[in-house]
């Protein structure tokens, strides 16, 4: 097709799933908590403080919808936090948690948006390396 | 069906409602609550004291407009319909509603739009117009204190199913239907706002986060964009059929427009 790039990067990583994990990392590359933090506190990329309460006692505001994130990287190793991330679908199909790294199986996605996961590969790492320090 | 079978049919469903409505399942129905009901006392009391309700501007604006002639007919609302405090009496109550000409669910600000247009000539009353919203407002406080009585229309049987449906889809990036919010999560907290239960009753509502007048459509536009879905048009008929189907989810509940919002 005209002007599309011959060789398009895909938006998502294939991911392979084990037991209620991914353990894989899905770039490679290290995630970085303090990235991570930045993406979790942010109400225009993470999105996260909307449904979820967290210790981050400069966020005013904080949701109640989704569990408190404390002591999360207690309860769960970095691989479960992954997939929770990237498709908790797949562990319950009714979450309201959506998927932070998918674009199938999605409906009337806004033209912005469509195409793109919430999070890019990275930026799932990063967070899962964030929430894998809130132990306490 | 036989004439017996009938009457039978009718007794089965009389017994059924008053053990329905002995039993706890019918005291939760009852206690649905508008979005008021989550509201700060001051935004409540804002809400209460037509004083200091910012919406009532509006209202005065939409009662000016009522006697006020438009189009080359030359005609006021209140040449055809007189005084609105009794003609337009539960109007508002009873909307969306089917429209003839049109033949589809109209909501409120629409059937105002169309009738300028069709009864005065009038130019067409924009969604979200100040005239708009002020006609709706004024019209809408006059089924304050009445309960919300969605029409009885087969004709709208459809278009409600169809925005009971929509209700219930998960949209946009977000992945996230109305009902996951505002049924599975009512009365929780989203960032820093309460989610309601989605019990349109006080519409066109003053919304503080707007600093202006909004009608349902524009409430609905909001969750739409902000779930990173695609946007209907103003007036388009998923808005409608939301509309159509949220207020049978209020049918009974009491008109407490206009509303003030955080």
């Amino acid at each position: 097709m005209a002007g599309a790039p011959a060789f398009a990067q895909p938006s998502v990583v294939p991911v392979t799933v084990v037991g209620d994990a991914i353990p894989a990392s899905l770039t490679g590359v290290p995630g970085d908590a303090a990235r991570g933090r930045a993406i979790v506190t942010s109400r225009r990329s993470g999105l996260c403080l909307l449904c979820h309460a967290g210790p981050f006692p400069e966020e005013r505001f904080q949701g109640t919808l989704g569990p408190d994130l404390r002591g999360v990287g207690a309860r769960l190793s970095a691989a479960q936090l992954r997939l929770r991330v990237v498709d908790g679908r797949r562990l319950n199909p009714a979450t309201t948690m959506p998927a932070y790294h998918r674009v199938d199986g999605l409906a009337r996605v806004g033209n912005a948006w469509r195409g793109k996961p919430l999070l890019d590969a990275q930026a799932v790492e990063d967070v899962v390396a964030l929430l894998a320090t809130l132990t306490d | 069906m036989s004439r017996v079978a009938a009457g039978a049919r009718v007794l089965a469903l009389v017994a059924a409602t008053v053990v329905l409505a002995a039993s706890p399942a019918c005291v939760q129905s009852d206690a649905r609550r508008p979005g008021s009901a989550t509201m700060s006392p001051q935004t409540r009391a804002m809400q209460r004291d037509d004083a200091q309700n910012p919406a009532m501007l509006w209202v005065a604006d939409g009662e000016a407009l009522w006697s006020r002639a438009a189009g080359p007919a030359g005609r006021a609302c209140a040449d055809c319909h007189g005084d609105a405090r009794a003609s337009m009496r539960g109007v508002a109550a009873r909307h969306p509603a089917y429209d003839e000409a049109s033949r589809r669910p109209v909501d409120l600000g629409q059937r105002i739009a169309a009738c300028r247009q069709r009864h005065q000539q009038a130019g067409p009353l924009a969604p979200e117009s100040h005239e708009r919203l002020a006609l709706e407002a004024y019209v809408a406080l006059q089924s304050r204190g009445m309960a919300v009585a969605p029409p009885a229309d087969p004709r709208l049987d459809a278009h409600r199913e169809r925005g009971r449906a929509l209700f219930h889809q998960r949209i946009g990036q977000l992945d996230l239907a109305c009902a996951q919010c505002h049924d599975a999560n009512a009365g929780k907290r989203l960032g820093g706002s309460t989610i309601p239960e989605a019990h349109p009753t006080g519409y066109p509502i003053y919304r503080l986060e707007w600093q202006s007048a909004g009608s349902l459509q524009r409430r609905l536009r909001g969750c739409m964009g902000g779930v990173r879905a695609e946007v209907p048009p103003y007036d388009a008929p998923d808005l409608v059929d939301l509309a159509l189907h949220l207020a049978s989810r209020a049918a009974g509940m009491i008109v407490d427009a206009p509303g003030v919002r955080p």
